[in-house]
């Protein structure tokens, strides 16, 4: 099923290696940032939503 | 119905939240397809052998690299106009999704490029405007992170915006302004004598269809994260007073 790439096959590999290894890392990073923004808005919203000290 | 009413983060936040799992969804399957296609089905060409693979990542990540930047500036000039917040955070998530693409166009080219040209880098008209294009984001990027006041930095970038634009344009045309260069014509035309083979020109049309898909996807879930990273902001100004 493996194409047979020739003597182009270094370059061929490593173009499709290099851009996916990119695309792959910016989407994972992307999600990272989103879990760890939400987590600390949820934690934030939960305290300020607590009444203080000397609040009802 | 308007379109103004997405400027309201809460509505964006509801519509988008709905829409991800299936934009994400018709990512993962035209991206699986376009690329499977292109990478495992398609013949090699008679003079550039199995480089002629390189197209299917290589076009679609340039057209994005561009039309990221226009995204931008469409957004940035709804900001400068109608001060909407979702517009200028929708630009600023933007940019390091076309600066990935410019930079994906960038590796491609020169990997291609040695092989078929005997050098991995040529000061050609198209290649030298998407370097600048990418310097240019590069540039946008740090402006957002060096700039802590929101309103202010949104202003600044949208006026970097404004400026990259002309090389945004200009490594779209280039290759028509200057003949000189390396770089070929372009691959894909309104004349259909000028596109490449259909054996080639469909699983490119698939992948084209799969990097609009990711751009869209990145973009929806990048804005998301700006629209909570702003609110998570206010709190914490609320409480650091209180």
């Amino acid at each position: 099923m493996i194409p047979d790439l020739g003597r182009y096959a270094g370059t061929v590999v490593a173009a499709y290696g290099i851009s996916l290894a990119l695309l792959a890392g910016l989407v994972g990073l992307s999600v990272l940032r989103n879990v760890r923004v939400r987590r600390a808005l949820a934690r934030m919203e939960r305290e300020t939503a607590r009444p203080r000290d000397g609040q009802a | 119905m308007s379109l103004w009413r997405y400027a309201n983060p809460v509505e964006f936040m509801r519509v988008s939240g709905a829409a991800m799992p299936v934009v994400w969804a018709m990512t993962a399957l035209t991206l699986g397809v376009g690329l499977g296609w292109g990478f495992f089905l398609t013949p090699d060409d008679y003079q550039q052998g199995a480089t002629i693979k390189i197209l299917f990542i290589h076009v679609p990540a340039a057209l994005m690299a561009i039309n990221a930047w226009l995204m931008m500036l469409v957004a940035s000039l709804v900001w400068f106009i109608r001060r909407h917040h979702v517009s200028a955070l929708a630009a600023r998530a933007a940019a390091p999704v076309g600066a990935t693409m410019t930079l994906v166009t960038l590796a491609t080219g020169a990997l291609w490029g040695q092989p078929m040209w005997g050098a991995w880098w040529a000061w050609d008209p198209r290649l030298t405007s998407f370097f600048i294009l990418f310097i240019f984001y590069i540039g946008y990027i740090a402006l957002w992170e060096a700039i802590d006041e929101p309103d202010k930095a949104a202003d600044l970038t949208a006026i970097v915006c404004f400026v990259g634009s002309v090389f945004a344009l200009l490594s779209r045309y280039a290759v028509f302004f200057w003949s000189q260069g390396l770089h070929q014509g372009p691959s894909l035309s309104m004349d259909r004598q000028e596109n490449v083979h259909d054996t080639f020109y469909q699983p490119l049309l698939v992948c084209i269809a799969g990097f609009v898909l990711l751009f869209v996807s990145l973009v929806l879930l990048r804005t998301r994260t700006e629209i909570r990273a702003r609110r998570l902001r206010a709190l914490e100004a609320v409480e650091a007073r209180a």
